[in-house]
């Protein structure tokens, strides 16, 4: 245990579904980029997956719309500490899309890039398995989830609420499949390669 | 600019040598760190507390101070209501305490000195941008920094008299001092145009919402959106 902080009670009873050195951010939902959020059209917005893939796969945003969707409920959280509880989302499972494009044998990881250059990786095995959508929508619970804002991500953001946020990565624009491991844009600059919540792996060597 | 990757971040315990008031609800803590490290201006450090339960509690600060080659630093935060840390760290901690902090943490938002920067403030925002001003003056190169400041009212410029200079343009929204020409209000295209040269980085540091509307104005003014820096501070709306 960390040496006691003099004083220190902490204000806030525990809920178990905080994970270690979070704290339940309430109504808000912080927003928190690193470069310009862009307006993205889209009728010219695509989304694409390609790498090791059998067949690169891309799609326009009716395509997508057309795919079925899927919703889902749960809590998110950021690596600077906040988790907001009760959300629900709506978009497609990744593993719809992935199955589109056929994973090779040998891809084991994945780049996830947005139209703003923003890049995250993840290991392949963390988006697929109905844990990762393609997102459009998100809200509150019980409120339905409505189109995702701008500076949200919007239209589309990756979703996968297993690992902290900056893994889901806003206005993203496809999936590269890889067999190595290859650090995207926080991960370059100081935060964890994976970034499990449950296990605070927050910053590079946690 | 990758200054804080692939090491490991250990925390490490931090004496606080002094504290004393920026602005209202605004504070500077001197901490003399036990594993002095050298950040780049805009980076920022980790404080946890900790209670007896084991229960914690950690939020991020920006470094107020330039990289001085001295074992302190210097994290200036605002008490943020209902803030579970802000709130502690104004309200109980006096020099002779201790604090686990670890860092410096931070590749992007961060200024090494070597090009020209476009600092862009709003309310604390000014924290991280204050660093780098600091570098450039200490490194004798103030011309390299310009800086737009935006506050309600003169008393939120924090850091005493430093805030001057031509290096410092600061806009008020809400009251203005004696003799200001400009009228009370939000950031313009007028205000920060007239300082962009080309080739420079900017550093937007605010609320979402001012970071988002400071963005907006640099690219209007002509900067590519690769050129703009953005950290947001504090909670949005639902």
């Amino acid at each position: 245990m960390p040496p006691v902080t003099r004083g220190f009670v902490g204000r806030r009873k525990r809920d178990p579904r905080l994970p270690p050195g979070q704290y339940d951010v309430g109504d808000q939902w912080p927003v928190l980029t690193a470069e310009p959020a862009p307006n993205l059209d889209t009728a010219r917005w695509t989304f694409r997956i390609d790498g090791l893939v059998e067949r690169p796969a891309e799609w326009t945003w009716d395509e997508i719309r057309a795919l079925p969707r899927e919703r889902w409920d749960g809590d998110i959280h950021c690596v600077t500490t906040w988790t907001k509880f009760g959300m629900t989302w709506e978009g497609i499972p990744i593993d719809t899309l992935l199955e589109a494009a056929g994973p090779l044998p040998g891809a084991r990881y994945v780049v996830a890039h947005s139209h703003t250059g923003y890049t995250t990786n993840l290991p392949l095995a963390d988006i697929t398995g109905g844990r990762a959508w393609l997102a459009f929508a998100a809200g509150t619970a019980p409120a339905a989830p409505a189109p995702l804002t701008r500076e949200h991500g919007g239209p589309a953001r990756l979703l996968v609420p297993h690992l902290y946020f900056w893994k889901s990565a806003k206005w993203v624009a496809g999936l590269r499949l890889l067999a190595e491991d290859e650090p995207g844009f926080w991960e370059r600059n100081g935060y964890h390669d994976r970034g499990d919540p449950w296990a605070e792996q927050r910053f590079g060597g946690d | 600019m990758e200054t804080t990757s692939r090491r490991t971040l250990r925390w490490q315990l931090a004496t606080v040598l002094d504290v004393h008031d920026e602005a209202p609800k605004v504070r500077t803590f001197r901490l003399a760190l036990a594993e002095p490290a050298t950040h780049l201006p805009g980076q920022y450090y980790v404080v946890r507390l900790t209670a007896e339960d084991g229960y914690t509690a950690q939020r991020s600060y920006s470094v107020a101070s330039a990289p001085d080659g001295r074992a302190e630093i210097e994290l200036t935060v605002e008490r943020l209501d209902d803030g579970e840390v802000s709130e502690f760290l104004h309200d109980v901690v006096v020099p002779g305490d201790v604090l686990e902090v670890r860092g410096p943490v931070g590749g992007w938002f961060a200024w090494d000195g070597s090009g020209p920067a476009l600092l862009v403030g709003g309310g604390s925002g000014q924290v991280p941008l204050v660093a780098m001003l600091r570098h450039a003056r200490a490194l004798g190169r103030p011309d390299l920094v310009r800086m737009v400041l935006s506050v309600r009212t003169p008393r939120g410029l924090y850091y005493g008299d430093e805030l001057h200079g031509p290096e410092v343009h600061p806009v008020f929204t809400k009251v203005v001092p004696e003799g200001s020409t400009r009228p009370a209000g939000r950031l313009r295209l007028d205000d920060v145009a007239p300082l962009v040269r080309g080739g420079e980085t900017a550093f937007v540091c605010g609320s979402p919402a001012f970071a988002d509307a400071a963005a907006a104005l640099l690219a209007e003014a002509g900067l590519p959106a690769a050129a703009i820096r953005i950290e947001q501070f504090g909670p949005t709306g639902s």
